[in-house]
């Protein structure tokens, strides 16, 4: 690290013609170089936590097992609704009072498979969480590097609105409750 | 007047289990003319194709969403009239009230239940 200057002293030789240097001078230079030190210590700091291996490995690996995810509850949520259906049409053969008890049956097993729509939404706005750090750290090594990037706006006006809308099943507590969405529903009539 | 139940029904969702679980809902409750769309653009195709007496559609969906798809229904001369139920993950208010100023006619939270879909399907087309 460069060292800070001194103030000239009345004398001085080596600052003939120069204009001297006041307290306030090096006082300023003292923080700029604390600055440039803190700056440099920040890098190293970044560049410890390997950002690139955060995005190319944990990241990576942490969309794809989610999309695993997914994929697996559908599968296996179509399993259950093809026994499911397979079940129906054996019931619709029954005699009315044993056949309505299992078409019943069949009816909760369908909605219960709503759990894997609710899921899937539920692991897109993690997807989606993970990428928006993604992008953050991407930023964050440009601005370090000198090369900040900004984000462009694609959206138009009415598109953002939209997207605002856009917030996925809610956690419990927070949810409305059908009964809740009708009063909105009739307060808006 | 009753319903007819051999209306045809569009159903539109991005999720293939979503899309079987309304259609098999929608046949116990005797209705067996039911399509499906996978998003907006898909489902206006089939409703500017074919003559629909209601759209079940989901929200979230790429590229053209629920909301888009319920605009452009009402925006059209030809298909305004038909009823719109979403059926949705999205409750907070503004979803709600936004859905009711593009025109929809009702609104059914997910996770839902065969006997919210009767109740909303009787309020939108009438008893069956």
């Amino acid at each position: 690290m460069t060292a800070a200057p001194q103030p000239t002293q009345a004398g001085d030789d080596s600052t003939e013609g120069a204009t001297p240097l006041t307290s306030t001078d090096v006082k300023f230079f003292e923080e700029l170089q604390g600055l440039i030190s803190y700056i440099r210590s920040a890098k190293r700091e970044i560049a410890a936590l390997a950002p690139d291996e955060i995005r190319d490995k944990h990241i990576r690996a942490a969309t794809d097992e989610l999309d695993a995810i997914v994929g697996n509850t559908e599968d296996a949520t179509g399993t259950i609704l093809d026994a499911a259906e397979k079940i129906e049409g054996i019931a619709s053969k029954l005699d009315i009072e044993p056949g309505m008890q299992i078409a019943d049956a069949v009816t909760r097993i369908y909605e219960a498979c709503n759990f894997q729509d609710i899921t899937g939404q539920r692991i897109s706005k993690v997807v989606t969480a993970l990428k928006t750090i993604e992008v953050k750290i991407e930023s964050l090594v440009k601005a370090v590097g000198g090369v900040a990037a900004l984000p462009g706006d694609p959206l138009g006006e009415q598109a953002k609105k939209d997207a605002e809308l856009l917030n996925g099943p809610q956690l419990p507590g927070n949810a409305k409750t059908q009964d809740e969405i009708d009063a909105l529903l009739k307060n808006l009539d | 007047m009753s319903v007819d139940k051999n209306m045809n029904i569009l159903i539109v969702d991005d999720y293939k289990t979503m899309l079987r679980i309304i259609r098999n809902l929608l046949k116990q409750l005797g209705f067996d003319n039911v399509d499906e769309a996978t998003d907006g653009s898909d489902a206006l195709q089939k409703l500017r194709d074919k003559s629909y007496g209601l759209v079940i559609s989901d929200w979230n969906m790429e590229p053209m969403t629920g909301l888009q798809l319920l605009r452009e229904v009402r925006k059209d001369t030809k298909l305004k009239d038909t009823p719109f139920i979403m059926i949705t993950a999205e409750s907070k208010t503004d979803n709600v009230v936004a859905a009711k100023e593009a025109g929809v006619n009702n609104y059914i939270v997910k996770p839902f239940n065969a006997a919210t879909l009767k109740t909303k399907l009787v309020t939108v087309i009438g008893e069956f």
